[in-house]
């Protein structure tokens, strides 16, 4: 078989893909690359596509158009088994029929590989469960199951290695624990690892490049920190952490940063900052970079202040508080406070004005949804 | 004082004289495969002797009766268990416009009363000129047994998930490995079971085996002809061992799977 499998990982570059279903668009205009031995994640609310992504990478599924090539060359038409690929499945596929040894060495035995069996249980002994290798999958937890699956794909050192939200069906102390491990085994096999979740914590933490994906496309990608600081699109905004949005058109720019109005207020970003720098634009900043005021601040221009509005709710939810303010014509601010124990306790209906520095503020490509039209 | 009750003793007698309707005949036959009967009856006890059953195949109808009725059962459900798997999978993986129709068609077989499958099948090969003998036995029971093979192995395919050979593939097998590896021996069971009473449905059958067999005689024919001028004891003799048999085999797999069971649970 001619399939050439590299001791490291392989880049993947996806140009162009399209998946039609029957009355469907699953995947539109879908470009990604990742580099060889990186740890990519793809985040998205469900039905996104991320599934779909994998299985075109896996050859499961067909692409209605593009091009998918690994280390260079194109596979767009090459057929599952010829692709050095191997795929952790949602559901984990074990094989019932097959002892948990029999499952891991399925792929080693495909490819004729010497000594299949030892190579399995040291796959197996990587996952701690060398101690099950003559056991049936239906004789194991949700857990060990997964690492099975996990152990069934790795042990082929794969150019790229596809999980779909492995860690899933786990709770939350084991998920924690697989992450560190994935990771880990990640970093010890160079491998590629192309990782599909949509638990944002999940991705963030574990690798060096999330990309968010909505309706069938990716709206924006980049290290976990730069997405974070500088989400692009509304959608990212909300889906990555929490964010308040202010739309208004712009009516002040300088060499440095541009302000738009809205309600009576001024509201600034530096322009390295935004994405759209003319017209209607949304400019948001995050809920811990905002503080809130008991009379009004007035403060430089380096700063931004809306206000005065009314606090509406206070959640207490251990290390910071959530306060949400109600400005009229502006609407609701969100304003986390850490809970320090210094600041003066604060009751609902106060007035108070809410400020954040420039430099904090994002500028979005588009609208927040209910914006878009006028 | 135990007041004596008709209500409690109800279902026991009646469970009673259930079983021993049903077993009767059974012990009939078994019985009196041990008569040592001289003349073409068997119907009076005349002593004890294990001559037929050594000497089965001394008359020689029977033997050869039996072995047709073998042979035509094991090609049939051959042909039924091969055809019948793959329509099963067919019919369950593959969307296609006949779908429905050929559900249809595959049932129809099962509610068609067999004397009007059979004469019907008769006039059918009658017209198309091809001779009543093995081929047309074959093929009628080919026809009856395919559906039986169908519902079975497709129940066993509903089952299955996709997943499992999309794995397969993944994990570098190709199209046939993964039919051979993951599809064949998860639906092992399934196949396995569908040939069994494929086998039993076409060893039985007598009245669409009667239209279309011509001069080829099988062993439910041999019984109905030999019935009427008193059935040989080596007849009951070969309705004991299939009996035997039968109830061997259905033994051997309880006993297979609980053993199964147990060491899973063992582990
Ligand atoms: N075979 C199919 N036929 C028609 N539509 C399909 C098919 N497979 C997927 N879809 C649709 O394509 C969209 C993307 O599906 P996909 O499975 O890729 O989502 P996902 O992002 O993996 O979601 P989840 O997080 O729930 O797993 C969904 O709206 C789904 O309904
Ligand atoms: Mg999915």
């Amino acid at each position: 078989m001619a399939i050439d499998f590299k001791p490291s990982g392989a880049d993947l570059e996806l140009i162009d893909v399209r998946k039609d279903f029957p009355g469907f668009t699953a995947l539109e205009d879908m470009d990604l690359h990742i580099p060889a031995g990186e740890f990519f994640a793809l985040l998205g609310p469900s039905g996104c596509g991320k599934t779909t992504t994998l299985r075109i990478v896996a050859g499961l599924e067909e692409p209605t158009a593009g091009k998918v090539l690994i280390g260079g060359k194109d596979i767009t038409n090459t057929k599952p088994h010829e692709r050095p690929v191997n795929t952790v499945f949602q559901s984990y596929a074990l094989f019932p029929h097959m002892t948990i040894l029999e499952n891991v060495a399925f792929g080693l035995r495909q490819r004729k590989i010497e000594d299949p069996l030892k190579k399995a249980m040291d796959a197996l002994n990587l996952v701690e469960l060398g101690y099950a290798a003559e056991r049936r999958p239906q004789q194991l937890s949700g857990g060990q199951q997964q690492r099975v699956a996990l152990a069934r794909a790795l042990v082929n050192r794969p150019a790229l290695l596809l999980l779909d939200e492995p860690l899933g069906a786990l709770d939350l102390k084991l998920r924690r624990q697989m992450q560190i491990e994935l990771k880990a085994i990640q970093m010890e096999v160079g491998l590629t690892f192309l990782h599909v979740t949509h638990d944002q914590e999940e991705a963030m933490d574990m690798a060096d490049t999330v990309a968010v994906m909505n309706k069938g496309h990716i709206e924006q990608m980049g290290a976990p920190e730069a997405l974070y600081e500088r989400p692009k699109t509304a959608f990212v905004s909300k889906f990555l952490g929490q964010s308040n949005l202010f739309v208004g058109s712009i009516v002040d720019s300088n060499k440095e940063s541009l302000s738009i109005e809205v309600g009576g207020h001024k509201i600034t970003v530096p322009k390295d900052r935004a994405e759209k720098q003319t017209g209607k634009i949304a400019i948001g900043v995050r809920p811990e970079k905002t503080t809130f005021h008991r009379s009004n601040p007035k403060l430089s221009s380096d700063h931004v202040v809306v206000g005065p509005g009314e606090i509406i709710d206070i959640r207490f939810t251990g290390v910071s508080n959530q306060y949400l303010i109600a400005i009229p014509n502006v609407g609701d601010v969100t304003v986390f406070a850490q809970n320090v124990g210094i600041s003066p306790v604060i009751e609902l209906g106060e007035q108070v004005w809410v400020s954040w520095k420039v430099e904090h503020s994002f500028g979005l490509s588009d609208l927040p949804a209910g914006n878009e039209d006028e | 004082m135990k007041r004596f009750s008709i209500g409690k003793l109800t279902l026991p007698v009646y469970s009673f004289l259930a079983m021993a309707f049903m077993l009767i005949p059974i012990v009939y036959t078994i019985v009196f495969s041990f008569n040592n009967s001289k003349q073409r009856t068997n119907t009076q006890w005349q002593g004890f002797t294990l001559d037929k059953w050594l000497g089965v195949c001394n008359k020689p109808d029977v033997c050869s009766a039996l072995g047709n009725s073998i042979f035509i059962g094991l090609v049939s459900t051959l042909i039924a268990t091969i055809l019948g798997t793959a329509l099963a999978i067919g019919l369950v993986r593959y969307r296609f416009r006949a779908r429905a129709l050929v559900n249809l068609a595959l049932f129809l077989p099962m509610a068609t009363p067999e004397v009007v499958l059979g004469a019907g099948l008769a006039g059918l090969f009658f017209n198309a000129g091809v001779g009543a003998g093995m081929v047309t036995v074959v093929i009628a029971h080919v026809v009856f047994c395919l559906s039986f093979v169908v519902v079975t192995v497709k129940a066993r395919v509903q089952t299955l998930d996709p997943v499992l050979e999309e794995a397969g593939r993944d994990l570098y097998a190709n199209p046939t490995q993964v039919f051979w590896k993951i599809t064949f021996p998860l639906l092992l069971p399934g196949i396995i079971s569908a040939a069994l009473l494929s086998f039993s449905l076409s060893f039985d059958d007598f009245i669409i085996t009667y239209f279309n067999s011509g001069s080829v005689e099988t062993f439910p024919k041999y019984i109905y002809v030999a019935a009427a001028r008193g059935v040989p004891a080596e007849a009951n003799v070969i309705a004991s061992a299939v009996f035997i048999a039968a109830i061997l085999i259905v033994l051997i797999t309880q006993i297979n799977g609980a053993v199964k069971r147990k060491r899973m649970l063992k582990k």
